[in-house]
Parts: C-alpha cells; sequence; structure tokens
C-alpha cells in the first residue's frame, strides 16, 4: 500500500510547529520502517487544526488528524502501521468531512492544501490553466465580458467592479500597459492573499496572465510585502517553473503572446496598499499617494495604463475563465456576487479561512465556524474589515456579511478580515491606537490626516489617561468629520471609522456621562 | 597604533562604497529599480550607509536628497549600523486581541533590550511590527524570517535562545 503524508508549509502552520511536527514525523516513521511519500503542502486554512497531517493510503481518501504536537507523533505512527488510526486522539475523520470545511464554498481556495504549492502537474491536474487556455482562443473585449458577467468586485477593499476597470484600460491608447497586483495585504485580521500565494501560487500567475491578455498588457508585477518572505520564495519558484514550462514569458503556450512577470518587495508601509501610492513606490519613489484623475487604468505605472488588482480579485479570474462568469455570478447575494474569503482572527478559539457565499451572518462565522472566543469569555467587540473598519458591538452580530449591509451599519467589510475582541478590551485604547496607527503610517500629502490624526491622538492620549473633558470629545468628533471629509485617500477619511464607531458602540469606555457624550456627538 | 586604525577604518569604508557602487550599478538601468537597489545593500551591509547615498543617487540619475528622501520614507529602511538579526513584535489589532498588549508591554524588560535597539549582548534587534499574517493564532511574532505563533511573555526567552544565533 503507498502512503502519502502531508503536512503544511503555511506561515501559521509553521508558527504553531507544522516544521517540528514534520521532523518528528520522519524521525518516527524511520523507527516504524514505515515506508512513505512526504508532501509539504499549502494549508487549507482551518488553523484551528494545525498542524494538521493528512495520510492518504489505500481507498480511504485523505484522512486528517489534527491539531498534532511533536509527542502526538509516535503514537500516531504505530496508529497507522499497526491499524486502530480511528481511535487515535487526533483522528478527525475523511478531510472532506471537516466541519469547518464541509460547509464552505470554496472556489478561489479549492485547490489549497490539495498538493506542494509548485507542484505544476498538480496544478493542471486539479483543473489549473483551463481558464488560460480558455482566453487564449478568445478576444480581448470577450474576456472583458466574461469578467463583467460574473459580477465579480474587487477584492482588495474598494470593492470596484473588475470588468468595468479592465474595460478602461483595454479602451485606454498606449504601446505599453502593465497588470499590477497588489498583494501589500496590510490590513491586521487578513491572511488570505498570503494563504493563497503560499498554497496555489500558480492560481495568481494564471490570473495575471488572464488579465494581461484581457487589456493587453505584456509585464505584471507583484507588489509583496515585505513581512510575507515565506510567500516570496513561492511565488518566485513558482514564476521559475511557469517560465521554464511555457506558461509565462514571450510565447504563452505557444500562442506567440506574451506576459512577463517579477515579484518587486514593499519596504514595511502600510499606505503603499493604496494603489497610487503602490505605484509610486513601484517606480522607485516614496510611497506617496496620487491625486485622481488622472485613473491608474489611465496613468499608471510609469505614466501608462495599469490594472491594478488584489491577489483574491486576480486569482478568481483563473476559475471565472474556466467555468464562465455565469456559474461564479449564481453564488452570492445582491449586487454582492460569488464568494468571500472571510478570515476570522484575533481572540478566537477556531480561527483561519472561510470562503463563503456573501450573506452569511458574522454571528454563525464567529460562533459556529470559530467556536466562541479563545479567552472563553463573551465576545465584546469585533473589528471588521481591518484597521479602517468599523467596531461592532455583540448586540450588532446578525449582520448579514454583504458589502452593502455592512455600509448600511456604518462599517465596511474590506478585505475581509474579522477580529474578535472579548469583554477585556478597553475600547478607548483601540480607538487610540487606529489614530496613532493612522499619524504613523499616513504619507503626509494631505493636512487633514497628517496633522489631524496627530491631534486625534493627543486627544485620545487624554482620554486613555482619564484626563480628557467633554471638550476633548467635541474636539475629537470634529477631528474626525474634518478628516472624513477633507482627506485625498481613505487613510485619513476612513481613520475616524474605528474611533467613532467606539465611541458610539462604547460609550462608558471614553470616561464620560451620557449626558456629556451627547453632547459631544 | 592610531594610524594602523584609521587605515582599517579607510578599508572598510572603501569596501562599503564598493559595495554601494555595484549594487547601484546593478539595478539602476531597471524599470524602478531603487527599492530593490536599496534591500539588497540593506541586505549585505545591514544598512544603508548616509555617507554613499550619493553614489546610489548618481548610478540612478538622482538628487542625494531624493534618494534620501526614499530612504526615510520606508520603515524597514535605515541608515544607521544594525545587528543582523531581528526580533519583531507584531502590535496590530488582531494580536492586541489575543494578548499583544501585554507582550509590548513587557518584551523589553523579559529580553533586556529596547525597542528599535539592538540588544548589548546578544546579535539581534527589537522592533514593532504590525501584522505578520498569523492573526488567527496570535500573539505573533517574527524572529529573522521564522513566525512563531501564540507567543507569550513566559514562552519568549526559550524561543529566543533557540532561535537567534549569537
Ligand atoms: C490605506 C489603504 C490601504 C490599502 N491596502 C490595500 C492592500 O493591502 N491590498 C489591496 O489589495 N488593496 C488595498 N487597498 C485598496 C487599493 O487602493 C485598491 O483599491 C485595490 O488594490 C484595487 O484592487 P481590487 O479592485 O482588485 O480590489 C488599500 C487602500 C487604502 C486606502
Ligand atoms: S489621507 Fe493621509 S495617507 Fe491619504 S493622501 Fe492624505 S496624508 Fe496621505
Ligand atoms: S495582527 Fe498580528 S499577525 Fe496579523
Amino acid at each position: 500500500m503507498t502512503i502519502t503524508v502531508y503536512i503544511s508549509q503555511d506561515t501559521t502552520a509553521v508558527a504553531v510547529g507544522a516544521e517540528r511536527v514534520a521532523t518528528a514525523f520522519v524521525q518516527a516513521a524511520l523507527n516504524a520502517e514505515l515506508n512513505y511519500t512526504l508532501v509539504r503542502n499549502g494549508s487549507r486554512g482551518a488553523f484551528g487544526l494545525e498542524p494538521l497531517i493528512e495520510i492518504e493510503m489505500g481507498a480511504q481518501g485523505r484522512l486528517a488528524f489534527g491539531p498534532v504536537s511533536v509527542a502526538d507523533v509516535p503514537s500516531l505512527v504505530t496508529a497507522i502501521t499497526d491499524g486502530g488510526y480511528e481511535r487515535h486522539s487526533n483522528y478527525l475523520g475523511p478531510v472532506s468531512t471537516i466541519p469547518w470545511l464541509e460547509n464552505q464554498t470554496r472556489i478561489t481556495f479549492k485547490r489549497c492544501g490539495e498538493g506542494a504549492p509548485t507542484d505544476l502537474a498538480n496544478y493542471r491536474a486539479l483543473g489549473g490553466y483551463r481558464g488560460l487556455e480558455h482566453a487564449l482562443t478568445l478576444s480581448p473585449q470577450a474576456i472583458v465580458d466574461e469578467i463583467k458577467v460574473s459580477g465579480l468586485r474587487g477584492r482588495g477593499g474598494a470593492a470596484f467592479p473588475t470588468g468595468i476597470k479592465w474595460q478602461t484600460v483595454l479602451d485606454a491608447q498606449g504601446e505599453q500597459k502593465y497588470i499590477v497586483c497588489n498583494a501589500d495585504e496590510g490590513d491586521s485580521g487578513t491572511f488570505a492573499d498570503r494563504l493563497l500565494m503560499e498554497a496555489d501560487p500558480y492560481q495568481l500567475i494564471e490570473g495575471m496572465t488572464i488579465s494581461g491578455l484581457a487589456v493587453g498588457a505584456t509585464k505584471g508585477f507583484i507588489y509583496l510585502r515585505s513581512e510575507y518572505p515565506r510567500a516570496q520564495k513561492m511565488l518566485e519558484r513558482a514564476i521559475d517553473v511557469a517560465i521554464a514550462e511555457g506558461y509565462l514569458g514571450a510565447d504563452l503556450c505557444g500562442s506567440g503572446q506574451r506576459f512577463e512577470l517579477e515579484v518587486r518587495m514593499g519596504a514595511g508601509s502600510y499606505i503603499c496598499g493604496e494603489e497610487t501610492a503602490l505605484l509610486n513606490s513601484l517606480e522607485g519613489k516614496r510611497g506617496v499617494v496620487r491625486a485622481k484623475p488622472p485613473l491608474p487604468a489611465l496613468e499608471g505605472l510609469f505614466g501608462k495604463p495599469t490594472a491594478v488588482n488584489n491577489v483574491l480579485t486576480l486569482a478568481s479570474v483563473s476559475s471565472i475563465l474556466a467555468d464562465g462568469g455565469a456559474e461564479y455570478a449564481r453564488h452570492g447575494l445582491d449586487r454582492s456576487k460569488g464568494t468571500m474569503p472571510l478570515q476570522l482572527a484575533g481572540n478566537i478559539q477556531r480561527g483561519g479561512l472561510i470562503e463563503v457565499p456573501f450573506g452569511v451572518s458574522l454571528n454563525k462565522v464567529i460562533n459556529e465556524w470559530g467556536g466562541g472566543t479563545r479567552s472563553g469569555r463573551p465576545v465584546r467587540a469585533v473589528q471588521v474589515g481591518g484597521p479602517l473598519g468599523a467596531y461592532l458591538s455583540s448586540d450588532q452580530l446578525d449582520v448579514p456579511l454583504t458589502y452593502e449591509a455592512l455600509a448600511e451599519l456604518g462599517g465596511m467589510l474590506g478585505h475581509g478580515g474579522i477580529v474578535v475582541f472579548d469583554d477585556t478590551v478597553d475600547m478607548a485604547k483601540q480607538a487610540h491606537f487606529a489614530m496613532d496607527f493612522c499619524a504613523k503610517e499616513s504619507c503626509g500629502k494631505c493636512t487633514p490626516c497628517r496633522i489631524g490624526a496627530v491631534r486625534g491622538r493627543e486627544v485620545l492620549d487624554r482620554v486613555v489617561d482619564s484626563t480628557a473633558s467633554s471638550n476633548d470629545l467635541i474636539l475629537l468628533c470634529d477631528l474626525c468629520e474634518t478628516m472624513e471629509q477633507a482627506s485625498l485617500c481613505a487613510m485619513g477619511g476612513l481613520t475616524p471609522l474605528p474611533v467613532k464607531s467606539a465611541m458610539d458602540n462604547f460609550p462608558e469606555d471614553f470616561g464620560v456621562t451620557d449626558n456629556q457624550y451627547e453632547v459631544a456627538v | 597604533m592610531l594610524s594602523k586604525h584609521s587605515l582599517t577604518v579607510k578599508a572598510m569604508k572603501a569596501s562599503l562604497e564598493k559595495t554601494v557602487e555595484q549594487t547601484a550599478a546593478k539595478h539602476a538601468a531597471s524599470q524602478g529599480g531603487l527599492l530593490p537597489c536599496l534591500h539588497e545593500i540593506q541586505a549585505k551591509l545591514g544598512y544603508i550607509p548616509n555617507a554613499h547615498l550619493e553614489n546610489i543617487a548618481t548610478a540612478f540619475s538622482l538628487s542625494t536628497a531624493e534618494v534620501h528622501g526614499v530612504v526615510s520614507f520606508y520603515h524597514d529602511l535605515r541608515t544607521s549600523p544594525s545587528a543582523p538579526q531581528s526580533i519583531q513584535i507584531c502590535c496590530a489589532e488582531a494580536c492586541q486581541a489575543s494578548g499583544s498588549r501585554e507582550l509590548e508591554a513587557g518584551v523589553a524588560g523579559v529580553l533586556g533590550v529596547e525597542f528599535d535597539e539592538t540588544h548589548p549582548t546578544h546579535n539581534y534587534r527589537l522592533e514593532r511590527v504590525y501584522c505578520l499574517g498569523n492573526c488567527a493564532c496570535g500573539p505573533s511574532i517574527r524572529i529573522n524570517d521564522d513566525v512563531y505563533g501564540r507567543v507569550d511573555l513566559e514562552s519568549l526567552p526559550q524561543l529566543v535562545t533557540e532561535a537567534v544565533q549569537l
């Protein structure tokens, strides 16, 4: 019987011990004279179960064991060699029946965790590159039309319709056009881009190649944050293989079409996730935000027409071209079409990646997938949509997760990050952090953000020290209003969102009586 | 003694300059090559020497002020010598929710080094970082290129002993 063992090399899997478990497995298997093949796969994103070991033997399919500690390994190996693995304390059953995974609708993340991330033959065997093969038979306009039919909206945060953006780039005049992948993923609480790049890098490469064909761009850049060294290695290896196999370069799959791809590293600046700051950074300049217009679609990288898209947006393109835009649009709710990869993080029992159709309730995600807080204390606050997203209170958790429903609550879904806090959180400190972060990361181009955030932090210094007056809160509200209305980009424009939602939903943490508070607001 | 010392310093300066010049020449022709160039210089030398910003500027046909402007913009880039290894503590929201505020407050006492400084006897620098993409299993730290999850003040010293090279 051939036995294949899968242990992930994903950042989070390794962060909780997968490397040590893999070493222990090799040793224990040697002692037990077990014949097997070890595959270091990507993660499926069920981080509550990592380190996860999957074992494929004979007809049973892939069986899951997790979370496995080094101490569990010898008995696990014995259970495999001698039989009786069903009784092992780590046994979870067949991978396909793990509730965390079973209840998801995996489209973009369907291959993650299946095999070695840079194994191109495996990618193809699992349906990879069908999208590109299809795209190579279509006109650029027909590819853009397919994306329009899918209803795909940008997954980077602003949710702009991708088909419309691409149409603009396609229609723009220019010898040289560019595709830029925004892999800056700076939002705390998000890791979907990283997981995908580490587990299924070809899907991103394929999506970018298709987007190049669609808009007439022959060169692409992936702007990757420097905090992701594993993703960098994986992407660079995958690009090398794709070039060697004719999936990148001057003659894509023998079609005569060209597309080249390069990874460029960021340098620890949050604002470089904003697309125009990102373009400046790629050009080798300070990552300062550019005023729009001109749109990057018309005058982007080095002044040329450029499509800037998030990792997940571009990855989705592969399956849309493989299975059709209409198939993708079958999922979702209202104008939130397709699936959304949610990322459950913070104080949570079982965090990780949850790809579901838009519309699942926040409550269900936190309690059914997440199993509540890790500390076992009640949930008090949930920040949805990254550092610029609102803090929701525990009585707002039945909100369905769609762009529209969160906007109605005064929040945003952003890149899909969900950060859970228990009842020990001090919301004045969270508001303080939001202003402090904005002050540190502001690109400095406009006054409301550059100065406003520093003033906001000073007021919140006093709130945290319990020396604030009600005048201070009036000042804070004024500052928020100015930042909201007069900032050039969403950094300054949305920082008031976490600050004001914290004040509105948790006034008791701001050290004022209700009476004074109402005067302030 | 003195002259010998100044000779070595001179030789070191010359070798720094050579590294900077060679790296700059390598990247100057590539589009947007300045940031990759700065990354590579810092990877080789541990920092980007202020004294040689001019050499970079010349290679890229920029003013020294422009190169300085770029270097000073990015948190990752520094112009003063630093230990080759680093320990980064994640201080962003998802890690705060799972206990990083305690870690941030206590780390200096436990490790014997302040943030943004090099440890007096061990060969690393302590830094803050805002998200390592390990937010489902925080508090997170990074030692060189490895990320660790569920770290607290109790488990930290052991991790550091195992991962940092003396
Ligand atoms: C402060 C700020 C930070 C941002 N960070 C990111 C990021 O890390 N990743 C990302 O894809 N988009 C980020 N965005 C959104 C981008 O500006 C842009 O909308 C996006 O890359 C477009 O791609 P999409 O249409 O595929 O979403 C950020 C925006 C702002 C204002
Ligand atoms: S809002 Fe802040 S980050 Fe955005 S352009 Fe203005 S100063 Fe720069
Ligand atoms: S917030 Fe700490 S790893 Fe993301």
